[in-house]
């Protein structure tokens, strides 16, 4: 703990370092809740957030191990995964959208057919 | 202090994503989102990753989180209506994502590389200049690639937002 820390830190047992599985942890456990929304909500914008999430978890493992590999490969991947998921969102979007105004519900139970 | 800021961040994260999936209300579930955007920004820095950082605040807390708020007030999205049918798919997949993450997760304390503790300027080379040179050398026709995407969405969610689809 750096001593020239303003406020007086409690000392508590942590690493000086975080270790790198730490991070693959977080990460593990952000795609596991973002599959769980996937699964359980109803709501067509809310399950396409979980794979919003499910991308963030993803993105963090690539900056992680670029970390621990000292290269900037992982983050021009997570960068092209940011660009992507922007060009899915207004793609999604516009899905939603035009299935709103077809079906007037956002239920995915109620939109289980293709075709009216 | 390394240790410290990432449980902080890591537990709003973990906090927001579970409050993103029990929400009922899709408004919430999308603040909730915008908490993890932003709490993952804090790790990408502590990861020595500013250019990714201010990405992830501008693109994606920014822009694609708006998008999605747009959306839900335009179509005036109400909570979800409570289901009549007994869950069976929580029965069933809790266990099996429970299972799925503790597997994960041994995998990665036994696979892991060890030594390797992330300490705040550790790598620094994640800033916008070592970002560009790799961007339009080593990943230049990706790079092109991306651009048709974009094009092909663009054209794709015009398409799609017309009157008569």
């Amino acid at each position: 703990m750096p001593s020239e820390f303003p406020i007086p830190l409690p000392n508590l047992p942590l690493p000086d370092a975080v270790p790198l599985s730490w991070y693959l942890i977080l990460s593990a456990i952000l795609f596991t809740l973002g599959v769980a929304g996937f699964l359980f909500r109803r709501n067509i914008i809310t399950v396409f957030m979980s794979i919003e999430l499910m991308l963030n978890a993803v993105n963090l493992s690539f900056v992680a191990f670029s970390y621990h590999l000292k290269s900037v490969d992982g983050h021009i991947f997570s960068f092209f995964v940011m660009v992507i998921a922007a060009a899915e969102a207004a793609v999604g979007l516009a899905i939603i959208l035009t299935v709103f105004r077809n079906r007037q519900t956002l239920e995915i139970d109620e939109v289980s057919s293709l075709k009216l | 202090m390394d240790a410290l800021l990432f449980l902080t961040f890591a537990a709003i994260a973990v906090g927001c994503a579970i409050n993103l999936v029990l929400q009922t209300h899709p408004i919430a579930s999308a603040l909730s989102l915008v908490g993890v955007m932003g709490s993952l920004a804090v790790l990408y820095l502590l990861l020595g990753g500013e250019f990714i950082a201010a990405v992830q605040m501008i693109v994606y807390a920014g822009a694609i989180m708006v998008l999605f708020v747009f959306v839900i007030m335009l179509l005036n999205a109400a909570a979800e209506k409570k289901t009549r049918k007994p869950a069976l798919r929580a029965v069933v997949a809790v266990p099996l994502l429970f299972t799925f993450l503790m597997l994960v997760a041994y995998l990665i304390q036994t696979q892991a590389p060890k030594g390797t503790g992330v300490k705040f300027g550790g790598f620094t080379g994640g800033g916008p200049a070592d970002i560009g040179r790799s961007l339009f050398t080593t990943y230049i026709l990706p790079f092109e690639v991306t651009s048709v995407v974009i094009l092909i969405a663009i054209l794709g969610a015009v398409v799609l937002a017309r009157k008569e689809v």
